[in-house]
This record gives structure tokens, sequence and C-alpha cells, in this order.
């Protein structure tokens, strides 16, 4: 009991204090998932909707295999992300393995399919006439896109939520990708992995702390602007 | 006066999807300012048409001209479409308020904030609805829902206005006023206008002329009273409310009139006939009268007949009356003379129709 109490007071201790470490983790975590998400949004989205409104043989394989991907283990992507980027590897030239950028590229990866699937189903679920009124409405076919996105905003919402969620929260891929290198590479929760095998509770439950309060008020934000929706 | 070109004109139109033709008209013009509308039953082709005619439904075969003009060669297609609107049976409103949802086809246009608003505020005041302005279109009742959806059609002052079953699920009394404003703001506007819907009801009140579908095809096209008093077939006469459809035979000729049998009895009508020709006779529940007296006075119809009660089925503000008189008839009294005469099931009354009442429709004939 002891331990978990002195590592609470710890960690306590470390926020209020802004701990210069603490917030560079902080800092580099957000800025890493947050362009992961951005990419897997324009990726995803775009990607999503063409899914959505075009009929093509072989069009169930590819919602399966979208689908799928939704639940794309991290490890995985880890491991295919080292091999491309590896020295020998076919995007090896690049010599970005084990930095920031190596991390974005697996976190964006595993985002993106996520993005994909929800944004295809939330405009599939759009009525079907919708789409012909907003046709009769004059709209060309991007004006016709725009629009459904505008009306499918709310599960778009979620679809942000669910990705960065995913994303930050992610260790396996970014462990293995970035490296855990300090300063340079460390996130989060790889910061924590490390500081829980080294036996430093105290560190590690403030990290754990400040990825709850990030998921927690990130989440708030979107709910916030969902339920303002509602009447 | 000086035939001009028809705003709108159809040729040769045909749909197809999966080896079954669901749309085959060979011709089909409008005049501007004119009201049309489609009435058939439910899968007659009435939305594929107007779908159809506004390049929402493709492929097709066929060529479209609007003012003279090949639509084929307007390109894009949706500088041909921001010259129509549509409105849905559904509303089909966007998540957002009521005055964004009226001017959303007008920034589709790319038009200017100021004119947007101007329009905007003249829609939601010529509807009715400009309390609900910004309300969440989301909350509105099936009513205002409709309202709104007129309103964005209307404030895109399209040159043709496309109306899809427009009041099919409003309850009967918010119908009631809705079609009511829409037939003032029609006559108003001077709009032309494609009406689809499956309530002749509605065609008859809204519309300049009728045309009757029925498994893709045009039936009959013409003016309300000659669609309802002259239809061309049993089809089309018991979609336009006549509810005495009665087969018979010529078994006697009297100048411009003639004798038909049914069932054993003979009965009068008015047409060119030959002896022995089978007729359809068409006889619409308001031209026939029923009485209580069972005397035979002596009166200028020569249709009389008497016969039992059948059913009485309550319809609108009329009663049905359901007649065997060797023959089926059916009759439309008001509530007030269904008292008078004491009409109960089981009665034997008195029904009469004159012969020049009675609808002829010639086997063979087309």
């Amino acid at each position: 009991m002891d331990l978990i109490l002195e590592g609470i007071k710890k960690a306590f201790w470390l926020l209020v204090t802004l701990d210069p470490e603490v917030l560079r983790i902080t800092f580099l975590s957000l800025q890493i998932s947050g362009t992961a998400t951005l990419i897997s949004l324009f990726i995803g989205i775009s990607t999503g909707v063409m899914v959505a409104l075009s009929r093509f043989t072989g069009r169930r394989i590819v919602v399966s295999l979208i689908n799928t991907g939704m639940g794309l283990p991290p490890v995985v992507v880890g491991l295919f992300v080292t091999i491309f980027l590896w020295r020998n590897g076919p995007l090896g030239f690049l010599g970005i393995l084990y930095t920031p950028a190596a991390m974005i590229i697996a976190q964006a990866v595993i985002a993106t399919p996520i993005v994909m699937g929800i944004t295809l189903a939330a405009i599939q679920q759009l009525p079907q006439k919708l789409r012909l009124q907003i046709l009769a409405l004059g709209a060309t076919r991007l004006q016709m896109v725009w629009i459904l996105i505008k009306e499918a905003k709310l599960p778009l919402l979620a679809a942000v939520m669910a990705g960065f969620g995913g994303v930050i929260s992610e260790v396996g891929a970014s462990i293995m990708v970035g490296g855990n290198i300090k300063g340079y590479s460390r996130v989060l929760t790889t910061a924590t992995v490390m500081e829980t095998s080294r036996g430093n509770f105290d560190i590690a439950i403030a990290l754990g702390i400040i990825l709850l309060l990030l998921a927690f008020c990130i989440n708030y934000i979107i709910t916030q602007i969902q339920q303002r929706h509602r009447a | 006066m000086i035939k001009s070109t028809p705003i709108l004109e159809a040729k040769n139109l045909k749909v197809e999807r999966g080896g079954t033709l669901l749309l085959d008209v060979p011709s089909l013009s409008i005049d501007k300012g004119e009201i049309l509308a489609l009435i058939g039953p439910n899968g007659a082709g009435k939305t594929t048409l107007l779908q159809t005619l506004s390049y929402l439904s493709k492929p097709f075969q066929g060529e479209i001209f609007f003012k003279g003009e090949n639509v084929n060669s307007v390109c894009p297609v949706f500088e041909y479409r921001r010259k129509l609107a549509m409105v849905f049976q559904e509303p089909l409103l966007f998540d957002t308020t009521v005055f964004n949802n009226v001017a959303s086809g007008l920034k589709i246009r790319g038009m200017r904030r100021n004119e947007i608003r101007d329009r905007v505020i003249e829609q939601l005041d010529r509807f009715g609805i400009s309390h609900l302005s910004h309300r969440s279109a989301k909350t509105l009742s099936g009513g205002e829902a409709q309202r709104t959806n007129l309103a964005r059609a209307f404030a895109l002052q399209p040159e043709i206005l496309l109306l899809d079953e427009p009041f099919a699920s409003l309850d009967p009394p918010t119908r009631e006023s809705l079609m009511e404003d829409l037939e003032h703001i029609l006559c108003q506007t001077q709009t032309t206008a494609i009406l689809a819907t499956h309530d002749r009801m509605e065609a008859l009140r809204l519309s300049d002329r009728i045309a009757v579908m029925n498994v893709g095809k045009i039936l009959q096209i013409g003016s309300p009273s000659n669609v309802m008093n002259q239809p061309l077939d049993e089809f089309i006469a018991s979609f336009v409310g006549v509810e005495t459809i009665l087969p018979g035979k010529v078994v006697k000729k009297n100048g411009g009139s003639f004798l038909a049998s049914v069932s054993g009895k003979e009965i009068e009508a008015v047409g060119e006939v030959h002896l022995g020709e089978t007729v359809i006779l068409c006889i619409r529940p308001e031209n026939v009268i029923l009485s209580a007296h069972l005397s035979k006075e002596t009166t200028s119809v020569r249709n009389v007949f008497q016969g039992k009660i059948e059913r009485i089925v309550p319809f609108g503000l009329y009663q049905k009356v359901q007649l065997g008189c060797g023959f089926p008839l059916v009759a439309y009294v008001t509530n007030h003379s269904l008292e008078e005469l004491s009409l109960t099931e089981g009665k034997e009354v008195r029904a009469s129709f004159k012969a020049t009442a009675i609808h002829v429709v010639r086997k063979g004939e087309s």
C-alpha cells in the first residue's frame, strides 16, 4: 500500500511542479499522435466517403478489409513499419527509423482504418435519397460529398475520438519504430513502460495520470460538441 | 393563340433496370405555367419519370428538351438541375437550422449572403414558418418539416418544380392546410410544376392536366374532367374513382342512345356503338341518386333500379353505399341524407342515374 501512496504523492508533486521531463514527454506525445490523427482523418475520410458512394465489384471485400483494419494489432504495424524503414528496407533510404516521423507513420497506419471504417458506416447510414436531394438542389459532386460529410459530422467526431484515443494510448508500435530515445522519441506510453520496468513507480504513475487526463479532456471536448447538437 | 415551345419535352424515354422496363414514355410535354399531375398506383413509374426528367435516375434512353434545347448538350448536368427543384415525400432536411435549410440550395449556387437572406425570409414568411427560423430541423413536426422542404424548393425560384408525393406522409389536417397553401403559392408564382401522387383528389385540386400512369406507361393524359369522366379503360376508371364498372352487351340501339344488358338488367346509355358489341359502363358514385320511395314515379331518368343495401362504409365526408340490384352499384350520400332516408344495411331502396352520366368504354377500341 505504501508503494502506491508514495507513488501517487510523488506523482502529484511531479505534476504540480511541472517537471520539465514530464512536460516534454507530454508535448511530444500530443504532437506525434495529433499529427498522426490529422493524417488519418485526411486519408480515412476521403477514402471512406469514396468507398461509401461507389459501387464496384469486390466492394464487399474492400469493406471487410477496412473493418478488419480497424482492429489492426499495433505490434504488427510496428513490425511492418520497422521492416519498411530498415536500412535495407524499401523505404530505408529515408533514414527515419527511430525518429518521431517513423512514429507518426506507424500511428497513422493504425488510426487510418479506424477513421475510414467509421466514415464508411456514417455515410452509408445517411438516407439514400439524401444524395438525390442534394443533387436535385443543384450540387456538383464535390459539393454533394462536402454536404454529406457535414451531415455525418457527429459520427465523424466519434471517428476523431476513436482514432486519437487509439494512437495516444498505443505503445507497441511506438516503441518498435521510435526506440524510446530520451528527449527525442520518448512518449507517455513508452516512458511508462520503461519507468515501470525500472521500478520507478512514482514517475510511471504520474505519466499514467497524464495519459488518462489527456484522454478524458479530449473526449470531454468532443462530447461537448456532440451534445450541443442534440436538442 | 400561337403554341409556344413547351418548357419541357421528353421523347422516347425508356428506363430499364435488370431487364425490367420501368419507364416507357414515347412523348410528354409540359407548357410554361402548367401544373401536370401524374397519378397511378405504387410502382406505376411516377417517381422514375420525375427522377429521369431531372437527370437523377441514370442511365436512360431518350431525349429531354428544356425550352427546346436538348439537355444532353448541357454540360455539366448540374447546370440543368439548377433550373429545377425537387420535393420528395420525405422532407430530407439537413442537420442544421430551418433558415440554413431553406438557404441550402442558394448556397450551393454560390449566391451572395444578403441576397440569400432576403429570399429565405420571403419563403419562410410565405410558408408561415418564420417563427421556426432558428430552430433545428431535427425538432420539427412532420408538417413543419415539409413546409421547410417546400420553402427550400421555392427559394430557388425554379423554372419547373417537381413534387414527388409531397403530402403522402402527413396526417389529414396537416395535409389539408399545406395543400391549401401550396395551391395558393403555385397560383401566385405561376410556377410550372409536375406533381406525382396516388391521390386523385390531390391531382384534381392542384393540376391543369392529369396523366394516369401504370407499369411505366402513361395510359391517358388530359384535362381533369376528361380523365375523370371519360376514362379510356377499366383500370383508369377504377383509379380515378369510378366505383361502378359494368361490362354489358348492346342489345338495342335507339338514335344516339342504346340499351345494354348487364346481368339480365337493361341499362340505357349514350354513345356510338354497334349492336351486339361488348361495352364497359362506368358510373361515378356521385351521379347515383338514392331514394327511399319504392313506388315507380314517372321521371325523365330512364335508369331506375330497385336494390338492397349490402354495405355502408364511411368515406371521408360521405358514406359509400354499396347496392345489389342485379348488378353491383355504388353511390355516395352525405351523412345528412343517410339519416334523412334512414338508410341501413339490408334496406330496399331505389337507385337512379341518368343515361348521360354513364361513360361508355368500347372494348377493342383504343
